[in-house]
């Protein structure tokens, strides 16, 4: 096995807030390799974004409180001091986030904010710099990049703008690349090419890949491992076969059955999970899917570990239910009403 | 005589006609405020919506869809064109006249978050419509709110809070019970679940559908998200650049589409299942949508498409229907056999004025043939 590139070991974090402690992720590990795209979904509040901003040093305050590990080629992140986490920042590691309208800087032209990166970080003249902006806007794939160099946001496309972001965040080569939502805010049309890009540079960069994203059709199409978060924790992890084909934890299920598909036959109702995610500050006893859960029973009250309980090794997951039980109900909520459409 | 009126003299006389509609908004510059430009946002756009069905809209962002949705409940006045809303055209309305209609059509925006006013309590929120229209007495509309509130699954002790002690989910189903609250006849639905995660998108379709059953409500459901507009639509409506490219009934539009945008679209959305996705050949779309203020000449789709020919660059195509209601505005159609083609092309040739006239679907029988539904294979193998 190749020597990882990260490895987050039972990362917590926790915010202290006026209402009480926020445990916003409890307790995640896993490791990236270089070239690989690790998807990591799950609701709003699952604590996914929180993962990737702590990975980059990006959640720390006097509220904030960490426990566990995230070494990046050997050195533990957590203990950086905030000037020495710019020296990884955009240079070893590079985010893209979500909401690219809000992310890059209105009154300064798209070209100023991606020299603006690689001068922090490397011995470049302005000329130097903006000819690696316009060549990193070309290999993005935006037309003309010798005049659109000077342009404003306003002036780009939402797809334009995240294809803007992603150039700045591989100014400087980082090793790993982190993408919170890229697509979110994208059409299909667009999402299709952004997915495309992020898949080709990833080679061409040889950068490895955290993908977080709610939507499980994107992440089938990108990811070589998948993490489903649920309540700050690791619900289920393994590989994105493992994860869509053997799926273990009756949230994963729910997840695969409340989308509407378009490789299925309509169904006329969809599955829902009911009710919502648990506050973060007040969570249950036990199992934190319990309440929404449909196959509850009393050992749930107990917490489950995250293990592996299928042949497979590496598949984990956090459910009390015999294997043999999942496999022979989780396809009514994974495709309802498939039976009589079949 | 158009096929929109034979089919009000057939008895079955659509709810809601939308004729030749345009919606231009005018650019202005300089000091004298001069228009030097028109957004073309709606150009054109002719459809019929029969009492009791969901017909979706779909189309990029910048399409035109939201627009479209604005216009046809009036928060919008119409450029040119005509809306018929239950034989009554409804076009230029002013305020004063409009306000009877509000209470027969309704709207249920995108954004749960901006759509409710953050310093009115629910119950005020979902009464302050039956306050406007003078509906029974208070005692009446707060029992009509609880009542209402039961409906969209929330409960009777939600009356007295605000919109901010909610979850997004929440949030919208406050916005359909507002909407709820004045029995419409017509909802339109802008994106109602697109800001939503995916496990409380799937309680609110199923939602949408359950109220839909419950009151006979005729649904617009404007979205981008194909899967859920196959999921609640009867017809579908593509959109493109302020026009309709396609109009089908809903599987079909799946299992064949005509138009290349279309197919394009399809051929984007992503599977969530990996060896599918592996093997789907992607046609992926280059470039982004083109300025609605300068559209392009002839086919406004050609510099985006993969079968673009001269005449795409030159001549503008009409919608055409290729039977059972699957109507496309293409000079390159596919999935069309030969009969088919050489029946239209006679059509073409001797109206395409008329042919945007056919909207209407003619069989009556209903919205979709389970005849045509797809293998779910067969979809996306092409």
């Amino acid at each position: 096995m190749a020597e990882p590139l990260l490895d987050v070991k039972d990362l917590k974090v926790r915010f202290a807030t006026e209402d009480g402690i926020v445990q916003a992720v409890s307790g995640i590990s896993f490791n990236l390799e270089p070239g690989k795209v690790l998807g990591i979904v799950g609701e709003s509040g699952s604590g996914k974004s929180v993962t990737a901003m702590t990975i980059m040093g990006l959640t720390r305050g006097v509220n904030a409180r960490f426990d566990g590990e995230v070494l990046y080629k050997g050195t533990d992140l957590l203990n950086v001091s905030d000037s020495g986490m710019q020296e990884y920042r955009g240079n070893e590691i590079g985010m893209i986030f979500q909401d690219p309208m809000t992310s890059l800087n209105p009154v300064y032209r798209i070209g100023a904010q991606i020299a603006e990166a690689i001068q922090a970080h490397e011995e470049v003249d302005k000329r130097g710099a903006r000819a690696r902006s316009v060549e990193l806007l070309r290999q993005v794939g935006i037309p003309n990049p010798e005049t659109r160099v000077d342009d404003y946001p306003h002036q780009f496309s939402g797809g334009m703008r995240q294809r803007a972001m992603i150039a700045m965040a591989l100014s400087c080569n980082p090793s790993i690349l982190i993408a919170d939502e890229p697509t979110t805010a994208l059409d299909v049309t667009i999402q299709a090419q952004i997915v495309e890009l992020i898949g080709r540079l990833k080679d061409d960069f040889k950068s490895a890949v955290i993908f977080i994203t709610h939507d499980l059709g994107v992440i089938a199409e990108i990811a070589d491992e998948i993490i489903v978060m649920y309540a700050g924790r690791v619900v289920e992890q393994g590989t994105t076969r493992d994860v869509f084909y053997d799926p273990q934890m009756p949230y994963t299920w729910g997840l695969l059955g409340s989308i509407p598909r378009l490789d299925r036959p309509r169904v006329d109702r969809l599955h829902t999970i009911e009710g919502s995610p648990p506050s973060l500050i007040n969570l249950p006893q036990g199992c934190k899917f319990r309440p929404r859960c449909p196959h509850a029973f009393e050992k749930c009250t107990e917490e489950p570990q995250l293990e592996n309980r299928v042949e497979t090794p590496g598949h984990l997951d956090r459910c009390w239910l015999d294997v043999e039980f999942k496999r022979n109900h989780r396809d009514e909520t994974i495709s309802p009403g498939s039976e009589e459409a079949a | 005589m158009t096929v929109l009126e034979q089919a009000g003299e057939s008895g079955e006389a659509p709810l809601l006609e939308v004729r030749h509609v345009k919606k231009y908004f005018p650019i202005r510059k300089g000091v004298l405020q001069r228009e030097v430009a028109h957004v073309h946002a709606v150009d054109d756009v002719t459809f019929a919506v029969r009492q009791g069905e969901t017909l979706g809209l779909v189309g990029e962002s910048g399409c035109g869809k939201s627009t479209l949705g604005r216009t046809i409940v009036r928060l919008l006045e119409p450029t040119d064109g005509d809306i018929v809303f239950q034989g009554t055209a409804i076009s230029h309305f002013g305020t004063r006249k409009l306000r009877p209609l509000r209470s027969e059509m309704q709207m249920v925006f995108q954004d749960p978050y901006a759509s409710l006013n953050p310093r009115k309590r629910v119950g005020t929120i979902v009464s302050d419509p039956m306050r406007i229209h003078n509906l029974g007495s208070r005692q009446d509309q707060k029992r009509r709110v609880v009542e209402i509130l039961e409906t969209v699954g929330l409960s009777p002790e939600h009356y007295n809070r605000f919109p901010h002690e909610f979850s997004g989910g929440q949030r919208q189903r406050i916005g359909i019970a507002r909407a709820l609250a004045l029995r419409p006849k017509l909802i339109v639905a802008d994106e109602p679940v697109s800001a939503l995660d995916v496990s409380i998108q799937s309680q609110m379709l199923n939602l949408l559908g359950d109220l839909q059953n419950e009151f006979q409500l005729t649904y617009i459901f404007i979205a981008h998200d194909l899967g859920v507009v196959r999921h609640v639509s009867d017809r579908i409506a593509v959109m493109y650049l302020g026009k309709i490219v396609e109009l089908s009934p809903a599987e079909e539009l799946y299992s064949r589409p005509i138009m290349p945008y279309t197919e394009a679209l399809l051929s984007a959305v992503p599977i969530p299942d990996p060896d599918l996705a592996e093997k789907r050949e992607r046609i992926v779309l280059e470039g982004d949508v083109p300025s609605p203020i300068n559209p392009p000449s002839g086919c406004r789709f050609h510099p985006r498409c993969r079968y673009a020919t001269d005449i795409c660059k030159q001549v503008e195509p009409p919608l055409v229907d290729y039977g059972n209601g699957h109507l496309a505005a293409c000079h390159h159609p596919l999935n069309v056999d030969e009969a088919t083609l050489a029946k239209v092309g006679v059509a073409e040739e001797h109206s395409p004025a008329d042919a945007d006239d056919t909207v209407l679907p003619q069989d009556t029988s209903g919205p979709s043939d389970p005849a045509v539904s797809p293998t779910p294979g067969d979809t996306r193998s092409r």
